[in-house]
């Protein structure tokens, strides 16, 4: 779950992070209202989950109210790599003498947690780490042990920065990791932060990932799940607990299991074809599952063709057919369908299904048959 | 032979008295795995179908002798659980729970590396293990699978596992043993302990390894098998095509900042000396050819 900047520098100043006094708008009027209360000047920040904010227009500076009132009406609807801004952080403008970068996410190659601190912030920071790598320190921390302050110290001067960054870093770093691990964040990415010329460090910037699967220990994450960008098919799916990617393609996708589902997507590219998306409908594949996955595929306009690849483990053939054909009487369906059915009782599915086949019920001994069908149907 | 696992492995199911536990633990039971106890701290003294359902898996492991446990926990409780099994002296573990957050997958890898380096916990998130016509673990259906190698299977992916096992049989090609590690971001087991074990088990004379995109694990298997691996290995990775920043179903299939993606592992497979097919098929018939050429 990615949150916008404004909800990652609110759970950061639940963990006792310094961040700027701001408010969110939806309206140039809200805007307008909150920099009157926060008091000029401010910056007008668009609030989208991608990155590159600022060479968009998304980002600026505002000496007084009229400013507010310009930047917030060009943000508002501005659409900076195909997100829509629906929303602008007024946020007080902070005096800044240096930018640093810091951020923890999970290393799975070493299985451990990775901290990167550099002194070079404002940046990418993927740039950094290939024009200049040693200008990144990293600290790889045993989630056992955590975090602790003697190790962060070492870490900060590691990073070589100024000795009157030192003291505030430690303690913003100490509380980052605690956000991580505590939070069951998946990123916590801070860029930049600032030393301001007063000598105090600062979230400026805030990027945080949150593990969806930690939901059942933090009831307040339904919040986050709520601004979560959906196109209207994801939205769909996700309201019936499907596993659902939207893609640009023509063929629809119902697999079961992730693995298989990503597969198919991959043979329908290679024969040629485009996916209109990934769905998972998990391993059971039965008729109400199906019929809530047919409905959300037929439901995207741009499916011309749809491809069932079911692999019967545990569930039986005949279970699958059953589930298929009743899941069809259920949504009336505008595209034609190709059906690839295997595994155990395969043989006892087919039979069931053969009876019904037609010009828009279709099967297929293979993946790579049933691929080329409905890439074929698609045209 | 087989690895990790066999006739004489006596599993522990933790959460038998659950839906999901006792329904798989009765198929499992069926297909000949030794279903030895179940665990729960307020049913202790009762029974699931006959097995004996004991407070925690210490005093099941001491009245049962079990060397092996099968967690059906729901994922909030899955990091007590594996520590539970480690604590109560099992020292192979296998986790089918899906959800379980990184947090604490990342927690008890660590845990159980430092204090239980014995132990060899498999998934979370995985469909199990099977040594076909010995053992089977999990949620993979037994009858899939031809009992008796030459081949032994490691894979991320569920299904695709099914498939790989399904278009053996067909091929009359048999399976040592098939393990399915799973696709969360920290995985228990790795493709690499796996390829070590099938290195040197016997019975196994060439290895069908099914990857996905996420991390780094194909990339550090393709190294460790191009050192240590004197067997065939044919090779699938799924999601050539999915686009980046998306997590394909799997927790840990995600391509993230351009790393992780297919192309790079088939790459790096390639590179030593594995034969990778473009689909889950392709792959299985490339391990017919190596099988045939035996």
């Amino acid at each position: 779950m990615d949150l916008f900047e404004y909800q990652g520098k609110q759970f950061f100043a639940e963990y006792g992070m310094p961040t700027s006094p701001g408010q969110i708008a939806f309206t140039v009027e809200e805007a307008v209202q909150a920099a009157e209360e926060l008091g000029t000047p401010v910056m007008v920040k668009a609030q989208v989950h991608t990155g590159g904010r600022g060479k968009a227009g998304g980002v600026k500076f505002a000496a007084n109210i009229e400013d507010v009132r310009e930047h917030a009406t060009n943000i508002l609807g501005l659409d900076i790599k195909g997100h829509v801004v629906g929303r602008v952080w007024i946020e007080k403008a902070s005096d800044i003498a240096e930018e640093y970068y810091a951020s923890f996410t999970l290393d799975r190659s070493a299985k451990k947690h990775l901290g990167m601190l550099s002194k070079e912030g404002g940046v990418e920071i993927e740039t950094v780490a290939e024009e200049n790598p040693e200008a990144i320190a990293k600290i790889w921390v045993d989630p056992v042990d955590g975090l602790n302050e003697e190790e962060c110290k070492e870490w900060v001067k590691a990073a070589a920065l100024p000795d009157q960054a030192f003291d505030g870093a430690v303690d913003i770093l100490m509380k980052l990791y605690e956000a991580y691990t505590s939070g069951d964040a998946d990123l916590v990415e801070i860029n930049p932060l600032i030393l301001t010329p007063e000598g105090n460090v600062h979230v400026l910037d805030a990027k945080v990932t949150l593990d969806g699967n930690s939901i059942f220990r933090h009831e307040d994450y339904a919040q986050y799940d709520e601004t979560q960008t959906r196109d209207e098919r994801e939205t769909a799916a996700h309201a019936k607990g499907l596993q659902y990617v939207g893609l640009e393609g023509s063929v629809g996708v119902i697999a079961n299991g992730a693995g298989l589902a990503m597969s198919t997507v991959d043979v329908i590219n290679q024969v040629g074809g485009k996916p209109a998306n990934f769905l998972d409908i998990g391993g059971g594949a039965n008729a109400d599952v199906m019929a809530g996955a047919l409905e959300v595929i037929n439901n995207d306009p741009n499916v011309k063709a749809i491809f069932i690849n079911i692999f019967g483990g545990i569930t039986r053939g005949e279970e699958v057919a059953n589930g298929i054909l009743e899941a069809m009487q259920r949504v009336a369906i505008e595209s034609p369908i190709v059906i690839r059915l295997d595994g155990t009782n395969a043989d006892e599915g087919r039979a069931i299904l053969e009876p019904n086949l037609s010009d828009s019920l279709l099967m297929e001994a293979t993946m790579l048959d049933a691929a080329k069908t409905a890439v074929e149907l698609a045209r | 032979m087989s690895i990790f696992v066999d006739e004489t492995t006596k599993v522990i199911y933790q959460g038998l008295t659950g839906s999901q536990g006792s329904y798989y633990g009765r198929l499992n039971r069926e297909y000949g795995t030794q279903v030895v106890a179940g665990t729960h701290p307020k049913k202790a003294g009762t029974d699931v179908d006959g097995v004996p359902i004991y407070a925690n898996v210490a005093e099941a492991v001491q009245e049962t002798g079990a060397t092996a446990s099968c967690i059906f926990i729901p994922a909030a409780g899955v990091r007590g659980a594996v520590m539970e099994a480690a604590e109560g002296g099992v020292t192979f573990i296998v986790a089918v729970t899906e959800g379980v957050p990184a947090h604490d997958e990342a927690h008890f890898y660590n845990q159980l590396k430092r204090d239980y380096p014995d132990v060899q916990l498999l998934g979370p998130n995985c469909p199990g293990i099977i040594s076909p016509g010995k053992c089977n673990i999990g949620i993979t259906a037994g009858h899939i699978a031809k009992a008796g190698g030459p081949v032994g299977i490691v894979s991320r992916s569920g299904t695709l596992t099914y498939q790989a096992l399904y278009e053996l049989k067909q091929k009359n090609i048999g399976v040592t043993t098939c393990v399915g590690i799973g696709g969360d971001p920290v995985p228990g087991t790795s493709f690499i302990d796996c390829l070590e074990a099938f290195e040197t088990d016997p019975e196994t004379k060439a290895i069908m390894m099914i990857g996905e995109i996420g991390g780094s694990a194909e990339e550090e298997a393709a190294e460790y098998i191009k050192d240590h691996v004197t067997k065939p290995v044919s090779s699938y990775i799924a999601g050539v095509t999915a686009p980046p920043g998306k997590k394909m179903g799997h927790a840990g299939a995600i391509v993230s900042g351009g790393k992780g993606t297919a192309q790079a592992k088939m790459e790096a497979l390639e590179a030593a000396g594995v034969q990778v097919g473009n689909n889950p098929t392709e792959a299985g018939e490339l391990m017919a050819e190596i099988v045939a050429s035996f």
